[in-house]
């Protein structure tokens, strides 16, 4: 998601941001719909409390502040699915609307709105729950709804937990709501390709640089396993691709890309988290408005063609 | 200085508190502020050591302030400070060393801490002693309270406690991170973006009364 | 708190500079240094700029007050004037980098304005100076510590002006313009730096 990076006055095309943001959550519904049949009914209820948290909040905040309603524009729905799909599928109700609540009003709104925020709202959300809830946040269940059984508590592929490589394909690992079906995050992100909405660019870069690295590094895991367990597909495809929090120009992505990646590694490798997916595209987000500061190439005339783009979103 | 134009006491005292807190209206001594309002005990500690710090140094810096060449003011203000700052030091690490551990480097910090010096050059080098250590009571007693409200917000959410009192009672899950680095100045710029809105329609009201 | 050091083999240095940069950061785990990180962070050159002479302060004072305390206050049993003494130190090397940046770099004095001199009252200098005697450093390391620190303080401080530039124009709340939203951008990045935690 590249669109929308100009800085203020930003002329909104609803229509635009809209149609949009509809394509995201369309990308995202497989996702969505593999991690409810991996965990259950409370994994449906969690992703619903995040979106209507988000909308709510969005809509409070700008009646409040008497700011036009923007709810419609979509993209507080989008938010709030993010930091839905972000919890582990036996998370309790409250985690959602607290994560929710965090990414539109301190995230996002705060700073201005959509386009003004510098960091992902979902992302972020989800960095301060980990932080303040680590039990909760890592509470990872075994994916025992689809075969009719009670949830059974297990650590995730990266905390020892040993799955088939076809399984992980499929999402029947422990793990986060939106993260385990990389079938599915696959076929989200054919859909967002096909309907030009992201390009390939940031998450290829991104899987690309941490799979060498995980090569070069010799994690605990094979290189597949490494790529295929924890948030490293979901993250790259649906969150290092904001279109606010991630680089203007080409060049900038690569440099964006390339630095998740290698944060990612290093901190798979070496940091006290097992997964780091988050943060690694956290700080890639503050990284950002210097790399665009600095790398402002314009490669055979593409930008333009892009800016144009980016003016009438 | 005339004695005309001798400042009220009462009015020199608000000052502090009110109209130039040092923390939510004047922003200085963010370090100490963040560092410190993990809990309600730290942020009550942190600003007793610097109220005693801040009327000390005002006080004596006004006596010797007729003394003190210009130019070399600023050195001659810091080694005041460091003085007293060095008391405070002794004094908690003989008979509160629980509390001197839990502040830590930032007890020998207070010398940095620019609500201090600003005191110095602003108030105590233009004004009488008395006088200069009121101000250095209002400031640090209004420095005082906004630690410690800053500090039950992050305790609040940080423990469900307040002062150690259990406030929210058992079945809440403390948020972490209120009582870390990030939550610090979190909360900190949420209270202070809080405190001008309260400051701002205050204002507005008694522009409003004024006006009727 | 700081990992105690042996910096004896370049892996330890490089440990080392992680630890100081990354995941000890000055501003975000430790905070000192806050007045300028927030005072001096609207505009990148000036920011790299004011980190930059920190660095240069914080790697001086690091030397002369761990020499000071090992060579004259411990020896003669005078410890408890170690703040008075660091503060002058740091207060004289100021003054020192003021009149060499006035000579050598016009305009970045001119742009640096009143903040070169508030330097003396960066908390992170004189914090410096005081970890590296309570984590009882040799002056190597006390140096490294310093120039390692500052480095810390120059990202942080550089990535700050970054987005400040960017959000010049955002429709932040009136009443949380300047220092509110300043520090709660602190806090966010804070957060994402939280991703270091136990790389060292």
């Amino acid at each position: 998601m590249s669109l929308h990076v100009s800085s203020a006055p930003h002329v909104h095309d609803k229509d635009t941001t809209q149609s949009i943001m509809r394509d995201v959550l369309i990308a995202m519904l497989p996702t969505t719909v593999m991690g409810v049949y991996c965990f259950g009914f409370n994994a449906a209820l969690l992703c619903v409390l995040g979106v209507a948290a988000a909308v709510l909040a969005e809509y409070g905040y700008q009646k409040i502040t008497h700011q036009k309603v923007r709810i419609s524009d979509l993209s507080a729905a989008v938010t709030g699915l993010l930091v839905a799909l972000n919890l582990p599928g036996n998370a309790p109700w409250w985690m959602p609307v607290v994560g929710s609540f965090i990414a539109i009003v301190l995230v996002k709104q705060l700073f201005g709105g959509i386009g003004d925020n510098f960091m992902n709202p979902a992302l972020t959300a989800r960095g301060i729950m980990l932080a303040s809830w680590p039990v909760r946040m890592t509470a990872w269940y075994l994916p025992t709804f689809c075969k009719g059984v009670d949830a059974v508590s297990s650590a995730t592929v990266l905390g020892g937990y040993k799955a088939s490589t076809l399984d992980m394909f499929l999402g029947f690992i422990p793990g986060t709501i939106g993260e385990v079906s990389k079938v599915a995050i696959l076929i989200g992100f054919a859909y967002l390709l096909i309907r030009k909405v992201i390009s390939w660019r940031i998450p290829v870069v991104f899987v690309g640089t941490f799979a060498v690295l995980a090569a070069i590094f010799r994690m605990d895991q094979d290189v597949l396993t490494s790529v295929l367990s924890g948030g490293l597909l979901f993250g790259a495809v649906f969150m290092a691709t904001d279109y606010t929090t991630s680089p203007m120009t080409e060049v900038g992505q690569y440099i964006y890309a390339f630095g998740c990646g290698l944060i990612l590694a290093v901190i798979r490798k070496w940091g006290s988290y097992t997964e780091g997916v988050t943060y690694a595209i956290l700080i890639m987000n503050v990284v950002t408005p210097l790399i665009d500061k600095f790398v402002k190439i314009r490669v055979y005339g593409q930008e333009k063609a892009k800016k144009e783009v980016k003016a009438n979103v | 200085m005339s004695k005309s134009n001798k400042p009220k006491l009462s009015s020199v005292f608000l000052n502090g508190i009110i109209t130039e807190n040092p923390t939510f209206r004047l922003v200085l001594g963010t370090c100490p502020t963040i560092a410190t309002t993990t809990s309600v005990i730290n942020a009550v500690g942190m600003g007793a050591a610097a109220s005693f710090v801040l009327i000390g140094s005002n006080f004596v810096i006004s006596l010797l302030r007729n003394f003190i060449p210009d130019k070399v003011r600023i050195p001659c203000f810091i080694v005041v400070i460091c003085t007293f700052v060095t008391i405070v030091q002794l004094l908690l690490q003989a008979y509160v060393p629980s509390l001197y551990a839990s502040l830590g480097m930032f007890i020998p910090l207070i010398v940095v801490n620019c609500i201090i010096l600003a005191r110095a050059e602003a108030f105590a080098s233009k004004n009488g002693p008395l006088a200069s250590a009121v101000d250095g009571l209002g400031m640090g007693l209004g420095f005082t309270m906004a630690i410690t409200i800053i500090a039950c917000v992050r305790e609040l959410l940080g423990t469900g406690c307040i002062a150690g009192v259990n406030i929210l009672g058992s079945g809440y899950e403390p948020m972490l991170i209120s009582t870390m680095a990030p939550g610090g100045f979190m909360v900190f710029g949420l209270t202070l973006g809080a405190a001008n809105i309260i400051m701002k329609s205050i204002e507005k009201k008694k522009k409003a009364k004024e006006a009727a | 708190m700081t990992p105690v050091m042996q910096t004896n083999s370049c892996g330890n240095v490089l440990l080392f500079f992680v630890s100081c940069v990354l995941s000890h950061n000055f501003i975000f785990s430790r905070f000192l240094g806050c007045c300028p990180f927030l005072g001096v962070s609207n505009k990148v050159e000036t920011a790299a700029g004011m980190g930059l002479a920190v660095t240069f302060v914080m790697g001086l004072a690091s030397l002369f007050t761990s020499a000071v305390y090992q060579y004259v206050l411990y020896p003669l049993q005078l410890t408890y004037l170690d703040t008075i003494s660091f503060i002058l130190i740091i207060a004289g090397l100021v003054q020192f980098v003021e009149m060499f940046l006035k000579k050598s770099s016009p305009a970045l004095y001119k742009s640096l304005g009143i903040y070169l001199p508030l330097i003396t009252t960066n908390c992170a200098v004189l914090g410096v100076a005081t970890l590296n005697t309570s984590a009882q450093y040799d002056i190597l390391s006390a140096v490294l510590n310093g120039v390692f620190g500052a480095l810390g303080f120059l990202l942080a401080i550089t990535l700050m002006a970054g987005v400040r530039e960017r959000l010049e124009t955002s429709h932040i709340p009136e009443q949380f313009k300047g220092f509110p939203i300043g520090l709660f951008m602190a806090g966010l990045m804070s957060v994402a730096f939280m991703g270091f935690n136990g790389l060292v």
